[in-house]
C-alpha cells in the first residue's frame, strides 16, 4: 500500500542550521498495517509524515501510494488519498464553520471544485449517523460552530473527516497529546474502532510507549532521521516498555532521557 | 435631512453595497486584506466610461466585472505562486493598476461623459417617474447578492470560506487552495470593479484617483454592519453588510448636512472603521474601568 523508498530530506542545507531531517528512510505498508512510530525530539517523525504528506518535497527517492508514484504530486493531491489528524486540535477544522458544513466538505473529499451544493439534505443524514458513531452528542449540534466545540470534540470530528472517505493511509501526529486522559482514551478508542472496521492502513506517532505496543500490529522507531528498530509479530508481543528502553539505547548509542516517552 | 438628500444616500449605499460586498468576501471570507480595490475601482471606472463613450454602456458593466476579476487573478497569483504576502501583493497590483488605468483612459486624468448615454440614462427612458435609477441600483444589486449567497453555498463556496479560515485543513481535504484564493480574490475584485463602472456612469465621469481610499469605506460599511446587524449566519452577515453600507453614506450625509468638508471624508471614514474595529476592546476596558471604581466607592457596599 505504501512504499517509502530511500527519502532524504535536510532543511536548511549549507548554513548553521542545516538539519538532516530523513536520511535514506525505507518503509513497506500493506494494507490494513497499524504501525506505531516512537522516537524522541527531533527524530523525524513528524517530518517524515509531512514528506509522505507533501508538505515539503523530498531531496531525494520515491514515495509510491497504492501503486501511485506521488513523489512530485502537491499536498493537495495526495490528500485525497490519505487522511491526517494533527497533534493541534485547532488544525483539522474550520472553526468558524459549522460542524455540518466541516463534515460535508471531508464527505466531498476527491470531488473537483464546482458549483454543486456545498450540502445536500441527503447527504445531512448521512453526516448525523456518522456523528452518532462518537457518541458524543454532537449529532444534536450539527449547526454549532466548531469553535465552540473541545479539543476532544474537535479531534473527534478530525478523525471523522479523515476517515469519512476511506483514505488508503490515514495519518495520526500524536493526535491525543494535547488532550486530557480520560478524552485521550475515548479518542483512541474510536482510532482503533475505525482502523479496524475499516481495516486502514495507519501510521500513528505516539510519545507513550505503552501505547506503541499496545496499539498496533507494528512498531518503529526513529532517531536522528533514520529508522533504527522495526519490531512485528513475536519479538513485538514479547517486548515490554523496559525492554524497548534498553534497545533504544543501545542502538541509538545515547540514554533514554526522554520524561515524556518514559513517563507518559 | 431632505428627501432628495436621503435618496442620494440611499442610492450611494446600495451602489457602494457591491463594493463592500467585495471586500467582505476578500477581508472576511477568505481572511485576506486586499488593497488590490484602490485601483481596481478606478479601473472599471474606467472601463465602464469608455465603453459609454462609445456607445455601450450595459458591456461596459460586464467588462469592468471581468477587468476587475483579472486584477484579482494577478494579486491572487502574487501571492499563491510567488509567495508573496496578501498585503503586499494587492498593494503591487494596486500599483501596477495606476499606470494601466491611464492606459486605459487614453493617458488622460478624467474623462467626463458628457451627453453620452449611461445605463441610468437608459432605464430613464425604460421607467417612467423618479425612482428609475433606484429600481435599476436595487435590482442589479439584489441579483448580486442572491448569485452570492448562493455560491457561497456551493462546495466551492464552502471550501472558499474554509480557506480564510484554516487553510492547512482544506488541503488535507484535497482541495487546491491556490485555485480558491485565485476564483475568491478574481470575485471579490469584480465585484468591486462593477461597484465602480457604476458609480463613473452615475457621475458621468471618473477621475483616476477615484478609488483612493475605497478600501477603507467598504470595511467601514463591512464592519458597521457587523457591529449594528449582527453575524449569526451567513445571509445576515451579507444583508448586514449592504445595510452597513447604507448606513454608513446615510452617517456621511449627515455629517456634510452638518457642516463638515467634504474634504474631511476619508479622515471621517477612518475614525468610523477605528472605533468599529475596536467596539469589542472598548467595551470590555469600559467595564473594566466601571468594576474597579464600584470598589473604590466607600459608599457602596463590598461584595461579600
Amino acid at each position: 500500500m505504501l512504499e517509502i523508498e530511500s527519502i532524504s530530506k535536510t532543511f536548511a542545507k549549507g548554513s548553521i542550521n542545516e538539519k538532516r531531517a530523513l536520511q535514506k528512510v525505507s518503509l513497506s505498508l500493506q494494507e490494513g498495517d497499524f504501525v506505531t512510530v516512537i522516537g524522541g525530539n527531533g527524530a523525524g517523525k513528524s517530518t517524515l509524515f509531512n514528506g509522505i504528506a507533501g508538505v515539503f518535497p523530498i531531496d531525494e527517492g520515491k514515495i509510491v501510494l497504492d501503486s501511485i508514484d506521488v513523489t512530485f504530486d502537491p499536498e493537495y493531491k495526495r490528500s485525497r488519498l490519505i487522511g491526517r489528524v494533527f497533534q493541534d486540535p485547532l488544525k483539522g477544522t474550520a472553526f468558524d464553520m459549522t460542524i455540518e458544513e466541516n463534515l460535508a466538505i471531508a464527505l466531498a473529499k476527491g470531488e473537483p471544485l464546482g458549483l454543486r451544493p456545498g450540502l445536500r439534505k441527503k447527504e445531512s443524514r448521512k453526516l448525523q449517523e456518522r456523528l452518532e458513531l462518537l457518541e458524543m452528542e454532537l449529532e444534536n449540534r450539527m449547526k454549532q460552530k466548531v469553535g465552540l466545540l473541545s479539543g476532544g470534540q474537535r479531534q473527534a470530528l478530525t478523525l471523522l473527516m479523515a476517515t469519512i472517505v476511506k483514505p488508503k493511509l490515514l495519518l495520526l501526529d500524536e493526535h491525543t497529546a494535547a488532550l486530557d486522559p480520560s478524552i485521550a482514551h475515548k479518542v483512541m478508542s474510536l482510532t482503533q474502532k475505525f482502523v479496524t472496521e475499516e481495516n486502514l492502513c495507519t501510521l500513528m506517532i505516539t510519545h507513550n510507549m505503552k501505547a506503541s505496543l499496545e496499539f498496533g500490529t507494528r512498531t518503529i522507531m526513529m532517531h536522528e532521521g533514520q529508522i533504527i528498530m522495526d519490531l512485528q509479530g513475536e519479538e513485538r508481543k514479547n517486548m515490554t516498555v523496559d525492554k524497548l528502553i534498553a534497545q533504544f539505547e543501545k542502538r541509538s548509542g545515547t540514554e533514554m532521557d526522554n520524561d515524556r516517552m518514559l513517563l507518559g | 435631512m431632505t428627501l432628495t438628500a436621503f435618496q442620494g444616500s440611499l442610492e450611494l449605499g446600495i451602489i457602494y453595497a457591491i463594493l463592500a460586498l467585495g471586500v467582505f468576501l476578500s477581508f472576511r471570507s477568505l481572511n485576506m486584506p486586499d488593497l488590490t480595490v484602490d485601483s481596481g475601482f478606478t479601473l472599471g471606472a474606467a472601463v465602464s466610461v469608455i465603453m459609454s463613450v462609445s456607445g455601450h454602456p450595459f458591456w461596459g458593466l460586464f467588462l469592468a466585472f471581468i477587468a476587475g476579476g483579472g486584477a484579482g487573478c494577478v494579486t491572487a497569483l502574487l501571492h499563491t505562486k510567488l509567495e508573496i504576502q496578501p498585503l503586499l501583493a494587492g498593494i503591487l497590483t494596486m500599483l501596477g493598476l495606476y499606470s494601466i488605468n491611464l492606459k486605459v483612459m487614453n493617458g488622460k486624468a478624467n474623462i467626463a461623459l458628457l451627453n453620452k448615454a449611461t445605463v441610468y440614462s437608459y432605464m430613464e427612458k425604460l421607467i417612467p417617474g423618479d425612482y428609475a435609477r433606484l429600481i435599476f441600483d436595487v435590482v442589479l444589486l439584489l441579483v448580486v447578492l442572491s448569485l452570492l449567497y448562493l455560491f457561497l453555498k456551493t462546495r466551492t463556496g464552502f471550501v472558499l470560506r474554509a480557506t480564510g479560515d484554516n487553510d492547512q485543513m482544506v488541503r488535507s481535504q484535497g482541495v487546491n487552495t491556490d485555485l480558491v484564493i485565485v476564483i475568491g480574490m478574481a470575485i471579490s475584485n469584480g465585484l468591486v470593479s462593477l461597484s465602480g463602472a457604476l458609480i463613473a456612469q452615475e457621475q458621468s465621469f471618473v477621475d483616476v484617483g477615484m478609488g483612493i481610499g475605497m478600501v477603507v469605506i467598504g470595511l467601514a460599511s463591512v464592519i458597521i454592519g457587523e457591529v449594528v446587524f449582527g453575524i449569526k449566519t451567513l445571509f445576515r452577515r451579507l444583508v448586514a453588510v449592504i445595510l452597513g453600507s447604507i448606513l454608513y453614506r446615510l452617517i456621511i450625509a449627515v455629517a456634510l448636512e452638518l457642516g463638515m468638508p467634504p474634504t474631511d471624508l476619508k479622515l471621517v471614514s477612518a475614525v468610523i472603521v477605528t472605533l468599529a474595529l475596536s467596539m469589542p476592546v472598548i467595551n470590555k476596558k469600559f467595564s473594566g474601568v466601571r468594576r474597579k471604581y464600584k470598589r473604590l466607592d466607600p459608599t457602596k457596599k463590598s461584595p461579600s
